[in-house]
């Protein structure tokens, strides 16, 4: 496991109060891991937090599984 | 039709002077002050640096993290006293009766800890790192809302603010709605975590607090003649009311009846007290209980420990009840726990209904010297064994609005 999923991993398990063996990477956050549409703009903002970037609402909007997370953050991590 | 009468079958607190009723009603009895000096954050340039708190509050025996995290602390206090008092009623939540039971825990300020925190973040940060949950965590109805997601119930769901009245009247509401059959049960009470920088600079501002700072344990002494200001504390304290024959239906344990509530404002002066309003919400609270004067034993006063606040109330207590008012123990547990603003009311009258239930006066601790002008029996220093048919309890609030409950032996 890359160093990014596993920090996108640990975010997600920490903001969803999820177990870290349920937070796969297909892991939908609405549908797997039980998040809300509030949980889902905290994770956002704690992943930006973590990575130290800027991740604008409509580049957000699109991030609902843990893969598309890691996607992000590696192909716009300076 | 009678009126539908409402007893109390559950209690539960977080308060200075213990988490849970039981560590915190022994330490109570033993005198037990749980005032310190402030650790909650710097307080070296304040003028009142000592403070009511909670010690030792692990959220995660109440809540999961998650949750808890979302929360200002005055919401996991109140969760975590409602819990105690839900599990102690012993009410099992059904289809049948969820819609008959309600939530009524209200909190003077809320979650000033949160929001100074939030206005830091925007300060630095700007308005993108405002969380989503800093409205849902900090907003006063927030105990009652997330209590009845937690357990499903139903019913009424209320908060109310009414500065240091609150838990009073969140209780005599609550009562109110059951005898008028809006609910069955109601989960009733105050919360509060008041120990923040501008909560503790504003009432200090106001003169309000004692600065007795080199002796955090004696800083609260209501009717002492060297009081000097109250002492901020924090906590909550929550009952189970219901409905009487519902209670004795399902055979729960019964610590008192409710059998008066009374209000009234002073219409007077935003923060100074006045006689006649204090006075008139006693006597309402006995009208409405149907009782004389001569049948009340006991009062848990609101008791602050302010020259003025002080004073007035024994005055208050002497009009209302008369020349019977030397034959009452008037008690302040506040000279322990200080001053839980918006949560005093719910820890006081859960304190009240166990000196009926266990006939005991807790004692009122720092009375050195009693003032003169403050000349009635205030169970100084000791607890006292007593015969407690009824109990009172008082509390005032800024703005001029009081409340008082009548608790009775059952």
């Amino acid at each position: 496991m890359s160093d990014i999923e596993q920090r996108v991993k640990k975010i997600v398990s920490e903001q969803l109060g999820a177990n870290e063996a349920d937070v796969k990477n297909e892991s939908s956050f609405v549908d797997d891991l039980g998040a809300d549409s509030l949980d889902t703009v905290e994770l956002v903002m704690a992943l930006e937090e973590e990575f130290d970037c800027e991740i604008p609402d409509e580049e957000a909007e699109k991030i609902t599984t843990v893969q598309q997370a890691i996607d992000y953050v590696n192909s716009n991590l300076k | 039709m009678s009126k539908r009468r409402v007893v109390v079958t559950g209690l539960g607190v977080v308060s200075p002077v213990g988490i849970g009723v039981q560590s915190s009603w022994t330490n109570l009895v033993a005198g037990q002050s749980g005032i310190t000096n402030i650790t909650k954050f710097d307080a070296s340039a304040f003028a009142s640096r000592v403070a009511g708190e909670v010690k030792g509050f692990d959220v995660s025996q109440y809540l999961p993290a998650k949750e808890a995290r979302r929360m200002d602390i005055f919401i996991q206090y109140g969760m975590a006293a409602a819990i105690e008092a839900v599990k102690d009623s012993g009410i099992v939540v059904t289809e049948e009766n969820a819609e008959r039971i309600g939530v009524s825990i209200g909190s003077g300020i809320g979650g000033l800890q949160l929001i100074e925190d939030t206005d830091a973040i925007y300060q630095e940060s700007g308005p993108r790192k405002i969380s989503p949950f800093f409205i849902p965590g900090t907003i006063i109805n927030m105990i009652s809302g997330n209590l009845s997601i937690m357990y499903g119930f139903k019913g009424p769901n209320v908060a109310i603010v009414t500065a240091c009245t609150t838990g009073t009247h969140s209780i005599g509401d609550a009562a109110r709605m059951i005898e008028y059959g809006d609910a069955d049960m109601m989960v009733a009470g105050g919360a509060e975590a008041p120990i923040t920088q501008l909560a503790v600079g504003g009432f200090a501002a106001a003169r309000a607090l004692s600065t007795r700072n080199d002796d955090p344990a004696t800083a609260s002494r209501p009717w002492d003649a060297d009081r000097d200001g109250f002492v901020i504390g924090e906590g909550a304290g929550v009952m189970v009311l219901e409905e009487y024959e519902s209670a004795k239906k399902r055979g729960a344990k019964i610590y008192a009846e409710l059998v008066g509530y009374g209000m009234s404002a002073d219409a007077y002066h935003m923060t100074a007290p006045n006689m006649d309003g204090p006075r008139r919400s006693m006597r309402n609270a006995l009208n409405n209980a149907g009782l004389n004067v001569d049948q009340v034993q006991f009062i848990n006063a609101h008791g602050t420990s302010t020259p003025l606040g002080d004073a007035n109330e024994t005055n208050a207590i002497k009009a209302a009840f008369g020349d019977h008012a030397s034959k009452l123990v008037v008690n302040s547990t506040k000279s322990m726990t200080g001053h839980l603003l918006g949560g005093a009311g719910g820890l006081e009258s859960v304190f009240t209904v166990l000196s009926i239930h266990n006939q005991i006066s807790p004692p009122t601790i720092n009375i050195f010297n009693q003032d003169p002008e403050c000349d009635l029996d205030f169970c100084a220093n000791e607890a006292r064994d007593m015969k407690i048919d009824v109990g009172v309890k008082n509390n005032f609030g800024f703005g001029g609005t009081n409340g008082t409950l009548v608790f009775r032996k059952i």
